[in-house]
């Protein structure tokens, strides 16, 4: 059962992978995009991490991608067509990214993973006790920088987007 | 002795030159003539006190005149073989500094007045002490490279100097040719120091010039061509000399160094820079004297001897006054150089070399003098040129005096300064050299007789009438003026055999009466000769100049040696040597830059496409890299 | 532990995804649309990161703390260049990466 759902997630994210970057709509680009990060959600379901699945759904899907939706609105016509690249450098891109496939592939595949059989599941009250712990093996201090940035990036977006003062004529 | 303040004597005037040439616009120039007249002031004031304090108080020990030297280490290339920059005072250093400030102290007054309501005033009087620090740097230096050092710097400001009215045609033309051939002369000089350094494995001038040292008594180590390898180097270091003292044949830059203004020729190209020449073969007397038994001062009396002959003649025939007094330098340098050649070293022997020095005293001042007083003239008549002159004597009394006090002592008249010290090295020649005694007598003859014909032209003759009518010149002028024929008149009292001499001992010089006789009486002739011919306006000068006919035009042409120059330098040099070079220069080793060059440009037009701009094209060119290198590290690599 | 699959077939699917990520990234010539694919390569290496860690280290929580990091550091990220993009538009009325170029040569 987990097996064909892990199938079907799997096939759902590399076709709405590849809908997502070859679409010449910029607000289906962006949709398929929801779908890929959900599938990844429901991997994360699968392998029992719940909380890591929430925040995939709720920062991604619901906010990352809620905040593309809304600059494509900004600085796009819905209408408008994608401009592609040329054919030549198409096929160019095609064979690196498969070259690469490959060589990532065959590298992965000839190494031994020790794999652990288990069935641990983790709870949310683990993370939390993980991350803020600051005893040996506790995540405090990255946990305090990480937040700090999000505060300086906030500040930085604000800043940014704002830009200089408008001239009014030219006010979008 | 406390020698550390004489550092101050060059270093007032570059203090000076700096001030006045970074403020060069921004200073009035009553203020600049008066910071070079002061600045100058001190260093004179300290130079007369060095000179009082090592002559009468404590540079006399037992007898010898002790040598003095203080020096830091400039650069170091083997333990023996350095560069230092420092002082060294000793005697022949001592009058050259009196000479030097003095005479520059009064060209400095001078200029107050003679160059005043000049647009570059300022910059004059900045270039003036540009030279005087030179000057300076040059008679105190301690080794051979650091008097190189200052022998071009004094080259810089001559050509400075000399150019200085640089929307001329002829004074740039005349500041360019003083430049070159003195710099072809400094080759030599160049090449000769090497030599010596090569060889005796030092520069200083206190261990060259030890008559129990290395240097000296290892003379004849090596020999190149005959000669011992010092030998040439002594030669070579001449050559620099007699480029700076303007010897024939190296002497065609000075006529037209005249160029410049007056005050600079009195300063430079009387005065003190032409006898740099003197005082580097003063300098390096003990290894002239001593290397090949003095076969190098064969060549400088005879290089001398003929120069003061051959100046002497050209003189007369000048109608430039400048030009005359040009001349007229260049024969007494002549003189100066055939005393040191005659010159011995212990003793009484080394009365030549005294004299030498003596005249380079005296000289600097009634020549300073003469042309202060030229100056003078021209200021009031503005022109260089005898025809336009005559009968000023009634304008200007003070300029007529002095000029006169000048012309005597040049003509070696007693008691001026310039008799003492003819006498001196006709003593000298005599003792020596028959030959040269009397082309030295013959010279002096000669001098009185071109001196007079241009005091004669200038101040009486035919009775000129004037546009303006001349009047004598400010304080500022006559007052340099009056102060050097006091000089002129006095300086030749000093007993200078007691403090000046080969081997820094002194020695008792006494007037020969007979030879003192002959030399006056031939002086009278020559001024006699001059009364008879330029005293009234009267047509006998032109008669006896059409008597001598060929001579008389090869002379007034110099003997041509301006063109020989210019046809050698421009149709054998120019055309058979340079030409060819040229063109292989440009051909190929400029072809084959300009080919390297073009072929760089031509690359990067065409690689510059592949710096896009673009983030995409190259994080594509690195994911390609990266794979590639992947791959071949995977699969090639083992 | 997901039944029946093994560790390869995960990373194959990632590996997949993240040069899907390279290609967009690559060719698309909209600032937005390579914001989408770097979203896309971050995607990959935060499954990966989790996978491992299940699969390999299950008694411990490194892989998925770092991967709460990088969600985080993806919206700081989304979020400056959400803004940076804007301010762009304002300035030159366009998205295009061929009209950023004006830093060629």
């Amino acid at each position: 059962m987990e097996r064909i759902l892990f199938y079907l997630l799997a096939l759902n994210m590399i076709s709405f992978a590849i809908a997502a970057v070859s679409t010449r709509k910029m607000l289906r680009s962006v949709i398929y995009l929801l779908f890929v990060l959900v599938g990844v959600a429901g991997i994360f379901f699968l392998i029992d991490y719940n909380f890591l699945a929430a925040i995939q759904l709720t920062v991604y899907a619901g906010g990352i991608i809620v905040l593309i939706i809304f600059s494509v609105l900004l600085v796009h016509h819905i209408e408008l067509k994608l401009e592609m690249a040329k054919p030549k450098r198409q096929i160019a891109t095609v064979i690196a990214c498969l070259l690469g496939i490959g060589l990532f592939l065959t590298t992965i595949y000839s190494y031994h993973f020790n794999v652990v059989e288990n069935n641990l599941t983790t709870t949310t009250s683990d993370i939390g006790s993980k991350l803020l712990s600051y005893g040996e093996g506790g995540f405090i201090l990255p946990f305090e920088v990480i937040s700090v940035l999000l505060l300086a990036a906030m500040i930085g977006a604000i800043i940014i987007a704002k830009g200089k003062k408008l001239n009014p004529k030219t006010h979008t | 002795m406390n020698i550390s303040y004489i550092i101050l004597i060059p270093a007032i005037p570059l203090v000076v030159f700096l001030l006045l040439g970074i403020f060069n616009q921004r200073i009035k120039p009553s203020v600049s003539g008066y910071v070079g007249v002061f600045g100058l002031l001190a260093s004179a004031l300290m130079s007369i006190y060095a000179a009082y304090q090592y002559f009468f108080v404590s540079g006399n020990v037992d007898g010898v005149f002790q040598t003095f030297s203080q020096k830091t280490v400039w650069m170091n290339f083997t333990d023996s073989l350095h560069i230092d920059m420092g002082i060294l005072i000793d005697p022949i250093s001592v009058m050259m500094l009196i000479v030097v400030s003095v005479v520059s102290l009064m060209v400095h007054i001078y200029s107050r007045g003679y160059m005043k309501g000049d647009d570059g005033y300022t910059k004059f009087f900045a270039f003036l002490s540009l030279f005087t620090f030179s000057m300076f740097g040059l008679v105190l230096a301690t080794n051979l490279f650091q008097i190189y050092i200052f022998w071009e710097l004094v080259g810089v400001s001559s050509y400075l100097l000399i150019g200085y009215y640089y929307t001329k045609t002829s004074a740039i033309a005349a500041a360019k040719k003083a430049f070159v051939v003195t710099r072809f002369a400094d080759f030599g000089f160049l090449i000769g120091i090497l030599i010596v350094g090569y060889y005796t494995g030092t520069f200083d001038f206190e261990t060259l010039n030890n008559p129990e040292g290395s240097a000296i008594l290892n003379w004849a180590s090596s020999s190149f061509m005959g000669l011992s390898a010092l030998t040439w180097a002594l030669i070579l270091i001449f050559m620099g000399g007699a480029g700076k003292s303007a010897m024939f044949p190296l002497h065609i830059w000075l006529p037209d160094a005249m160029e410049g203004p007056t005050p600079v020729s009195a300063l430079i190209h009387a005065a003190t820079m032409v006898v740099a020449g003197i005082f580097l073969v003063a300098r390096l007397f003990p290894m002239y004297y001593f290397v090949d038994n003095g076969f190098v001062l064969n060549i400088v009396t005879y290089v001398g001897a003929f120069s003061a002959l051959f100046a002497a003649i050209i003189a007369i025939t000048q109608t430039d006054i400048k030009r005359v007094l040009a001349f007229s330098t260049m024969s007494q340098l002549g003189y100066m150089m055939l005393a040191l050649g005659v010159s011995g070293y212990d003793g009484h022997e080394g009365v030549g070399f005294m004299a030498s020095m003596f005249h380079l005293f005296t000289h600097a001042m009634f020549k300073a003098l003469l042309f202060l007083g030229a100056g003078s003239v021209i200021h009031a008549v503005h022109s260089n040129y005898l025809k336009d002159m005559g009968g000023l004597r009634k304008y200007m009394p003070i300029t007529n005096t002095t000029f006169l006090i000048a012309a005597l002592a040049i003509s070696g008249v007693p008691p001026f300064a310039g008799f003492w010290s003819k006498d001196e090295i006709l003593v000298a020649a005599f003792e020596q050299d028959k030959l040269i005694y009397f082309v030295g007598v013959f010279v002096a003859g000669l001098t009185a007789f071109y001196m007079f014909r241009i005091y004669f032209g200038i101040f009486w003759g035919k009775d000129n009438t004037y546009e303006h009518t001349p009047k004598e010149s400010p304080l500022s002028m006559t007052f340099p003026l009056l102060v050097l024929a006091f000089l002129s008149m006095t300086v030749g009292f000093i007993p200078f055999s007691e403090f000046i001499s080969p081997n820094k001992v002194g020695f008792e010089a006494h007037l020969n009466y007979p030879l003192a006789a002959v030399a006056t009486v031939v002086g009278l002739i020559g001024i006699a000769l001059a009364w008879v011919f330029y005293k009234k306006e009267n047509s006998l000068a032109d008669k006896w100049a059409i008597g001598f006919g060929m001579f008389y035009k090869w002379t007034s042409n110099k003997f041509y040696f301006d063109e020989i120059y210019m046809f050698v330098a421009k149709k054998i040099f120019f055309k058979r040597v340079s030409e060819p070079i040229a063109k292989f220069d440009r051909k190929y080793v400029d072809g084959t830059m300009v080919g390297i060059g073009n072929t760089t440009v031509g690359t990067s037009k065409k690689i510059k496409g592949l710096q896009s701009g673009r983030v995409q094209d190259y994080a594509f060119a690195f994911i390609a890299g990266a794979v590639v290198i992947g791959l071949v590290f995977i699969y090639f690599w083992t | 532990m997901i039944e029946g699959i093994s560790i390869y077939d995960v990373l194959t699917l990632t590996t997949i995804l993240f040069f899907i990520g390279v290609y967009g990234f690559l060719t698309r010539k909209n600032l937005i649309s390579i914001l989408i694919s770097v979203e896309m390569i971050l995607n990959a290496s935060v499954v990966n990161f989790v996978i491992i860690n299940k699969y390999l280290y299950p008694d411990i929580l490194q892989g998925v703390i770092f991967s709460i990091f990088i969600i985080a550091v993806a919206a700081a990220e989304t979020a400056l260049a959400v803004a940076i993009i804007i301010n762009l538009y304002r300035q030159i009325s366009s998205v295009e990466v061929k009209d950023t170029e004006v830093m060629k040569y």
